[in-house]
């Protein structure tokens, strides 16, 4: 195989123009979120956020130029190496992390420290392309799929133990790349399903209204269809299955969930009912973006995030400060940025001739898209609040190194995707 | 294969996208909620208490006046390593007391560890005097000053109310918006009464801060701030010395003693027994100290000279004779029997005239005035006449300012009653009554009711010789000393000036040569009344007198009603006299009607 001394050429410079302009508005904003205008500061300034973001910029770029060096077939050949590597810092968290903000996910190198499942993020998006791209993998093949679920769930297990759900639920979003390569929508459909079910009930007060309503659309679709033995039976079994979920939701809601996670569904549905407690999250964030009105107050005018009604205001809900300080204008510009990213990264899956680079790429698109529609969906009040960093914006150096890693590999893959083999 | 795939996924990022963009335009574009919210979040309404206005009598002695009170506020936060000994030692508290501060601190609603939280409220002068020297001891306790209400002497509480913390429910009914959770407002008496005119105006600062409610400079320089305005003074007609006095007489006993000064309607002493210290009602004690006074028995904070409904008795005989000369149905020398048949009257006269019967307060006399008055015989029927006759009664006794609150400028007046043809109605259920079912009401007993505001009003009256200026405690109010208009009026009664005189004359008599003539008659001031004795079996008589003095050109109207104390010519007719003394005079020359009075053995 040839080896081309000019990689640099054949990095998709749109996607890292959009990275580069993402870090740096996101840099920006964690200056507006944290600027205090009673104390001289400046955005260099280590003891801000903002300076500290400065300094893991920096640092991406030298992994960057790791990423870039190293030989491309790497990735394929090391993906589970460095996939178990992560997963035996995702055990020793437990046992030697520390613990921050109440969840323990932190593993500490002296005063400096790192949250491995940021990383596991991109080590199980190898191991899944590897597996997935591995000769004779069907996706509908049980086998197949289970030892795929089986690559997910592990980490997935381990960060339960850390308690860190959010993180936790970015993996589920796998379930695009496994759509993308041929999985039945069925699993789809039944997730969001049941999740359409599971707000409904929360929604609607007496679940016999929507009891009413199943048994009325069970009658329809047995009088319009064909009235055989088997298809009425599917049907019915369908219909008490949903009456057994929305049963079930009430049990799931009280009996399961912790208390702090009860509260915020319960906020998501009515945050006026608790605006200083439960609903305050949601209540503030809403007020900080809703205040930006249509061009914002202006690049460090802000109050709400300032003056730290909103929450967690340059890691979770950095959002706020675009919403406030540059309005739904900037708004529009930030979702388009990201939208256009996504695109991108699924336009360069798409040309990839390996199965390994492809589903590599989907699951970049996956995970970056999970957490834009969460940590933007959140802050709107569209879902829960759950603690997942916004990309490239949220300050923090573990999440700002994982997310670049994961978009480098492609790019680095995409850089040479003329010089592999087509699979199919 | 699967094509089809990719542009499902890409359809949903961007169909995600615009959702975002939809759901933004509506809480940023389209929604001003939040601007708003977030302008009340981060912008900080400081409010600077204005001064309530103070109250004076009419000899500019102050009365109510305002004092600093301090509340002792606390960042939890900020207060780590509190030297708790040290603490306990200077606020005088004991460790339990201590420890259950901070439970009832972290129990509270609005608690948060970075805003400043109410820890012990209304700290007096005193209190703040003791500890300020100690207080940058203790980080994290701050002090925020404001002032309550101070009385100078412990005289017409009553009469003033008190102020205290506005209620839940004061709160939620209040349109005006004025008001806040924690502000002070008048509950009754004057401070309810003129709550507008002593409350001022609130200034207003606004300032930026954090969700700590940590300062971060002022709003806009400062632009949209407003200072305080101080409320408005009230000047009262009260002499303050009189009040005083009349409160020192009836101490211990329950009633009421009323002075008016009938040329202008101003009110010049107020009392009524039992009272209390208003001083108890404000600070930190207002509390405890409210809920002993008002669970006690003996209700202090019934104001009786405005509240109290009695049955007049004989002063009311004063009123029918000058009803019965206007309707011409007597003149002063009709003469009638001391006929005992129907009811009782008092040993040592017979066959009297008008003056004599006033003066000796004759009971058949005056029940004979009421038949004639009753049962001129326009109609044949004795049920008719009746009626007739009671109507025109009503239409005499009413414009004495009966049977109605008079206007008085204090919540929670009583009007009395004074039957019509439909009590009577009422009370026989629509069965045919006449003279000889009602005719109690001839000597002020039956089913009158007056307060003694209105005894206290019909002696004014009596005084200006056929009219009266409403009675009122305040006379002036703010900088501008002139009379409030509606006080000027004249209420004029149906009752000619001549007919006064007659009235006038008799009362003379009483206090000359009549009921009165042991207590009530003094050396130098022609004092003009009539006593009363209200039965109240079982228990001893109500003492009833109504007086003014001097007779010509009076400068004082007086009424005195003191419950279960016997007859009316000994302890109502002595505090009256006593009143009129000190006011007229300075000083009483009789003290032993006043140890009399205060010794309170009057059966």
């Amino acid at each position: 195989m040839r080896r081309d001394d000019n990689i640099s050429g054949k990095l998709d410079w749109v996607t890292v123009l959009l990275y580069l302009t993402l870090i740096t508005l996101g840099w920006i904003n964690i200056f507006a979120a944290v600027y205090d205008d009673t104390v001289e500061q400046t955005i260099w300034d280590l003891s801000l956020n903002s300076g500290r973001q400065l300094l893991f910029m920096a640092a991406c770029s030298v992994i960057i130029m790791g990423i870039v060096i190293v030989d491309m077939r790497f990735y394929d050949v090391f993906a589970y190496l460095i996939y178990g590597l992560v997963l035996a810092l995702l055990v020793m968290v437990p046992i030697i992390g520390k613990e921050v903000g109440g969840n323990k996910s932190w593993i500490g190198i002296g005063s400096f420290g790192v949250q491995p499942s940021e990383f596991a993020k991109f080590a199980t998006a190898l191991a899944v392309a590897k597996y997935m791209g591995s000769v004779g993998f069907k996706m509908d093949n049980l086998r197949n799929q289970t030892i795929l679920f089986a690559i997910i769930g592990i980490p997935i297990f381990l960060i339960l133990l850390q308690k860190d759900i959010g993180t936790l639920l970015v993996f589920t979003s796998f379930i695009l790349v496994f759509f993308r390569e041929g999985m039945s929508p069925f699993i789809l459909i039944v997730g969001i399903c049941a999740a359409t079910i599971f707000i409904l009930t929360l929604l609607i007060p007496n679940q016999y209204y929507l009891h009413g309503a199943i048994v009325i659309a069970l009658i329809l679709l047995i009088a319009i269809g064909k009235k055989k033995f088997k298809r009425i039976a599917l049907l019915t079994i369908g219909a008490i299955m949903i009456m057994g979920v929305i049963e079930s939701v009430d049990y799931v809601i009280t009996d399961v969930l912790k208390p702090h996670q009860q509260n915020r569904i319960k906020a998501l549905i009515n945050p006026d009912a608790d605006p200083l407690g439960y609903g305050w999250n949601v209540t503030q964030s809403k007020i900080a973006i809703g205040s930006g009105r249509f061009s914002g107050k202006g690049f460090l005018k802000g109050t709400q995030t300032k003056f730290d009604f909103v929450p967690e205001q340059s890691t979770d809900f950095i959002f706020c400060t675009i919403g406030e300080e540059y309005g739904w204008l900037g708004s529009l510009v930030t979702i388009s940025l990201f939208v256009a990213l996504l695109l991108r990264v699924i336009f360069l899956a798409e040309r990839q001739k390996s199965r390994f680079a492809r589903s590599y790429g989907y699951c970049v698109a996956s995970i970056f898209f999970f957490h834009f529609a969460i940590n933007i969906g959140m802050t709107i009040g569209l879902f829960p609040v759950i603690g997942i960093p916004l990309p490239f914006f949220s300050y923090g150096g573990s999440a700002l190194w994982g997310f670049t890693i994961l978009l480098f590999i492609l790019l680095k893959l995409d850089a040479h995707r003329s010089e592999v083999l087509q699979r199919g | 294969m699967n094509e089809w795939r990719k542009e499902i996924i890409q359809v949903v990022i961007v169909l995600v996208g615009i959702i975002f963009l939809i759901k933004l335009f509506f809480i940023q574009v389209l929604d001003s909620r939040y601007a708003d919210l977030a302008n009340s979040n981060a912008i900080l309404r400081q409010v600077e208490y204005p001064f309530r206005g103070l109250i004076y009598d009419r000899n500019s002695k102050l009365i109510v006046y305002n004092t600093p009170e301090y509340d002792l506020q606390i960042i939890s936060k900020e207060a780590k390593g509190l030297d708790s000994v040290k603490f306990c030692e200077v606020f005088g508290l004991s460790k339990d007391e201590l420890r259950t501060k901070f439970k009832e601190l972290r129990a509270r609603k609005e608690y948060s560890p970075y805003k400043p939280t109410l820890f012990i409220d209304k700290l007096s002068n005193y209190d703040f005097a003791k500890i300020q020297d100690n207080l940058d001891e203790f980080s994290g306790f701050y002090i925020q000053a404001r002032t309550t209400r101070a009385y100078s002497t412990a005289a017409l509480a009553n009469a003033l109310g008190y102020v205290s913390e506005i209620s839940k429910t004061k709160l939620e009914s209040d349109e005006s918006k004025i008001y806040k959770q924690g502000d002070y407002i008048g509950q009754s008496g004057i401070e309810l009464f003129y709550e507008e005119q002593l409350r001022g105006q609130r200034g207003v600062k606004f300032k930026l801060r954090n969700v700590k409610g940590i300062e971060k400079g002022s709003f806009d320089d400062g632009r949209m701030d407003s200072l305080s305005v101080p409320g408005l003074d009230l000047v009262s007609g009260i002499d303050l010395d009189l009040q005083l006095y009349g409160e020192m007489l009836l101490k211990g006993k329950a009633g009421s003693i009323v002075a008016i000064e009938p040329s202008t309607g101003e009110i010049l002493s107020m009392v009524s027994g039992p009272s209390y210290d208003p001083n108890l009602l404000t600070g930190r004690l207002y509390g405890s100290n409210f809920k002993v006074i008002s669970n006690d028995t003996l209700k202090p904070l019934f104001n009786r000279s405005l509240m109290a409904q009695y049955r007049p008795g004989s002063i009311f005989k004063i009123a029918q004779a000058m009803t019965a000369l206007q309707e011409g149905v007597i003149t002063p020398e009709t003469r009638i029997r001391c006929d005992k048949t129907l009811i009782g009257c008092h040993a040592g006269h017979d066959n009297q005239d008008l003056r004599g019967a006033i003066s000796n307060s004759c009971n058949p006399y005056f029940l004979g005035v009421l038949r004639k008055m009753l049962n001129k015989g326009i109609s044949t029927s004795p049920y008719e006449d009746t009626r007739i006759g009671l109507a025109e009664w009503n239409k005499h006794i009413n414009s004495f300012g009966f049977g109605s609150r008079l206007g008085v400028d204090l919540p929670n007046e009583k009007g009395g009653l004074i039957p019509t043809p439909a009590t009577y109605d009422r009370a026989y259920d629509n069965r045919p009554w006449k003279f000889s079912n009602i005719y109690s009401i001839a000597i002020g007993e039956g089913e009158n009711l007056v307060v003694p505001m209105q005894m206290a009003n019909f002696a004014a009256t009596l005084a200006n010789r056929g009219f009266y200026y409403t009675p009122h405690l305040i006379k002036a109010i703010g900088k501008d000393l002139k009379p409030l208009p509606h006080y000027l009026i004249k209420h004029y009664t149906t009752i000619d000036s001549a007919n006064f005189r007659i009235a006038v004359d008799a009362m003379q008599q009483v206090v000359e040569s009549g009921t009165a003539q042991y207590r009530a008659k003094l050396a130098d001031i022609v004092v003009c009344g009539k006593t009363g004795t209200v039965q109240n079996d079982p228990l001893p008589a109500h003492s009833v007198f109504i007086a003014f003095a001097p007779r010509d050109n009076p400068k004082i109207a007086i009424s005195v009603y003191v419950e279960d104390a016997g007859q009316g010519a000994r302890a109502a007719a002595s505090i009256a006299s006593l009143m009129i003394e000190k006011y007229l005079l300075g000083k009483t020359n009789r003290p032993q009607i006043e140890q009399y009075v205060l010794n309170g053995k009057f059966l």
